[in-house]
């Protein structure tokens, strides 16, 4: 099995789908002859041509809705943000159209938004969000963030299947750190199907995207305390695999549920909260959240290492929640 | 200065027919335009009733523009018509008892209670239902029109908008990736001189809304928007033009919005005389008196056509007053799409 970098997986699950199937096609800002911003469709254009690897005018709502419009028509259209933060432009078309078209309409619309999200490399504010939250609110709408290569092809091919929208947040800071083995056929990776990254007894961590593997550097040092640590990766946060959580919170009683986004109304909320309504009794301590604080992100490295969970900050978490 | 090219009345009835309608589709355009007001206007007796929750909007004086366009659509092409444009729905097939349904929130109405007013459509119409944020259907027309060019299909678009919307940066996005691409879509606006009480020198700084096509690299065209049949034509030579590969067209119709921005509003701001003046060029009126100088049409006509328009409405309220309301029990299905849900003709 070949080893790809988490982008070379994104690339090769966009270029498998749009071999597969003509419907694909991609559209964004600098998406064409330059390959995109981060190199995800290089050599793209010259494989499938000018009307499947569309360099857009700089026009979210343009893009966003052209998308719509598209999916409508039958094709399978992926939009690419060059940053998730640009997101904010196509809101209305991604929320108030695309969302809602197909429970008040009848309208299917099966399309992907593609969202280079997450911070850790002095973005500043408006290049580092992880803006899935807001969108995991929005009935109508799928939001999916893998962590792994292998999840990074196989979600991304469940998304463009996927008949509703879905916005596919791929996080930066994984692009060209995270290696790992991806099957070089054709696979899916269910979405709502949480993935066990590491086994563990003692506590159990439910995250997604990047933080895994703060996690996963947090329990190995716990590993010399011995605390066992489980490592829950939701893949998807939504719809999102409440079955998995709760069978790892009654497993282990002890949680840290923990994500890069800010603190105030983010995912982790709702987690916790059906922990407290569904899993109350098997609790042996309070969850605990561990997110970035409610505040833009900043741009200094200092501020940014205060500002995303670190491996410290959850090496303390989980060990308090040990010693309950 | 005008930059838009003012397009000027229809003369003859032979010119009407080398654009494409005879003698019969003229009376099914005027009978379009009677069941288009006749739908409105019942209603308004339903909203009196109390039978229709929430507001309620009409598109009076606008009837001869939406039944202008969408005469000149083909049967493969696809819109995205708003409040105003209830004509649309009626010349490509809407029944009107789903209408009322729809009015009413009922189980039969298109969106089956989930969404009011006309934010509905047949999608198997050819029609994309609209939201109320406007101009948001714009961006969705003119990917529309993106599909069928990256299919090279012989297909147009056609998308609506308000002058009040031109004000939107969807406008200008969706004109602008148009433009670039060559796509084939038509953008209508329906110039109804009112945004809710905002006169059009407080929405844009131009003459016409359509000079603003020249910028984007295609024609602008105003055209009087109580007159049916210049409507058609210049719709029917855009949307042509589109299909050929010539791009988009920017197409103002300009009509005056009748009554208020919806029931609760009495337009106090709308100065008496221009509705009178408007009152003067009603488009079903003007339409009638046209037919009769220049297509023969008869009383005897004229009276079928109005009670076959009467029986219509009146078995298409009582048909939807049998409507049931929907269960509440289904209020959570179909939040997200199902494989099924695109086994349509547009997914296959």
């Amino acid at each position: 099995m070949p080893e790809l970098t988490y982008l070379q997986a994104i690339s090769d699950g966009l270029r498998t789908e749009m071999r597969r199937d003509k419907r694909v096609f991609l559209i964004g800002e600098d998406v064409g002859v330059y390959g995109g911003a981060f190199k995800v469709s290089l050599g793209f254009q010259e494989e499938f041509g000018p009307w499947r690897v569309i360099d857009a005018p700089l026009a979210e709502t343009a893009i966003v809705g052209g998308c719509t419009g598209a999916a409508i028509m039958g094709l399978r259209p992926v939009a690419e943000m060059q940053f998730a933060d640009f997101i904010s432009c196509g809101w209305d078309q991604l929320v108030t159209v695309a969302a809602k078209q197909r429970w008040r309409a009848g309208t299917p619309v099966p399309m992907v938004v593609r969202l280079p999200s997450g911070g850790g490399f002095s973005g500043g504010p408006f290049h580092s969000q992880n803006p899935e939250s807001s969108f995991a609110h929005i009935p109508g709408l799928k939001c999916v963030c893998p962590a792994t290569p292998e999840d990074a092809k196989g979600l991304l091919i469940s998304a463009i299947e996927d008949p509703s929208p879905v916005l596919y947040f791929e996080h930066k800071h994984l692009y060209r750190r995270i290696k790992g083995e991806v099957p070089e056929e054709r696979y899916t990776t269910p979405l709502g199907k949480a993935r066990i990254h590491r086994e563990g007894s003692d506590v159990s961590v439910i995250t997604w995207g990047a933080m895994v593997y703060t996690a996963d550097e947090a329990a190995q040092q716990l590993d010399s305390d011995g605390v066992s640590v489980e490592i829950l990766d939701l893949r998807t946060v939504m719809p999102w695999d409440k079955a998995a959580v709760l069978e790892s919170v009654r497993k282990t009683s002890k949680v840290l549920v923990l994500h890069e986004d800010t603190r105030t109304g983010g995912f982790g909320g709702e987690i916790a909260a059906t922990i407290a309504e569904e899993a109350f009794e098997d609790l042996d301590a309070p969850v605990k959240r561990l997110a970035a604080p409610d505040t833009p992100v900043p741009f200094s490295p200092t501020l940014e290492k205060a500002f995303i969970p670190q491996v410290d900050d959850v090496v303390a978490g989980l060990r308090e929640l040990a010693e309950y | 200065m005008a930059i838009a090219r003012e397009a000027g009345p229809v003369g003859s009835i032979h010119e009407v027919r080398e654009a494409g309608l005879d003698r019969e589709d003229l009376l099914g355009v005027y009978r379009a335009m009677l069941v288009t007001r006749g739908v409105e206007e019942r209603g308004h007796i339903l909203y009196r009733q109390g039978k229709i929750p929430g507001s309620f909007y009409t598109g009076r004086g606008n009837e001869g523009a939406s039944v202008g366009v969408a005469t000149a659509m083909g049967p493969d092409d696809v819109g995205t018509p708003l409040h105003r444009d209830m004509g649309v729905h009626i010349v490509r097939g809407v029944e009107p008892w789903r209408i009322f349904a729809q009015y009413m929130g009922r189980q039969d109405g298109p969106t089956h209670g989930r969404d009011g007013n006309v934010h509905m459509a047949d999608s198997q119409l050819g029609l994309i239902a609209m939201v109320s944020h406007l101009p948001a259907m714009l961006p969705v027309a003119t990917g529309c029109a993106l599909a069928f060019r990256i299919r090279e299909e012989a297909r147009v678009a056609v998308g609506w908008f308000g002058e009040g919307a031109s004000a939107r940066g969807d406008t200008h996005e969706s004109m602008t990736l148009a433009g670039t691409r060559t796509l084939p879509v038509v953008y209508i606006c329906d110039n109804n001189q009112w945004a809710y009480s905002t006169p059009t020198h407080l929405e844009f700084a131009t003459e016409h809304v359509a000079d603003r096509a020249q910028a984007y690299g295609f024609e602008g065209v105003v055209v009087d928007g109580t007159d049916v049949l210049a409507v058609y034509r210049e719709a029917k030579r855009a949307i042509e033009k589109a299909r050929a590969g010539g791009g988009p067209t920017l197409i103002e119709c300009l009509t005056l919005r009748m009554e208020g921005h919806a029931v609760h509003d009495d337009a106090f701001y709308v100065p008496k005389p221009m509705f009178e003046q408007w009152a003067e060029s009603d488009p079903i009126e003007r339409f009638r008196t046209w037919l009769r100088d220049n297509a023969g049409l008869t009383d005897e006509e004229e009276n079928e056509i109005a009670a076959g328009v009467k029986k219509l409405l009146n078995d298409s309220l009582q048909r939807a007053e049998e409507s049931p309301q929907p269960d509440p029990a289904d209020l959570t299905k179909g939040v997200f799409a199902s494989p099924e849900d695109l086994d349509t003709p547009h997914h296959k």
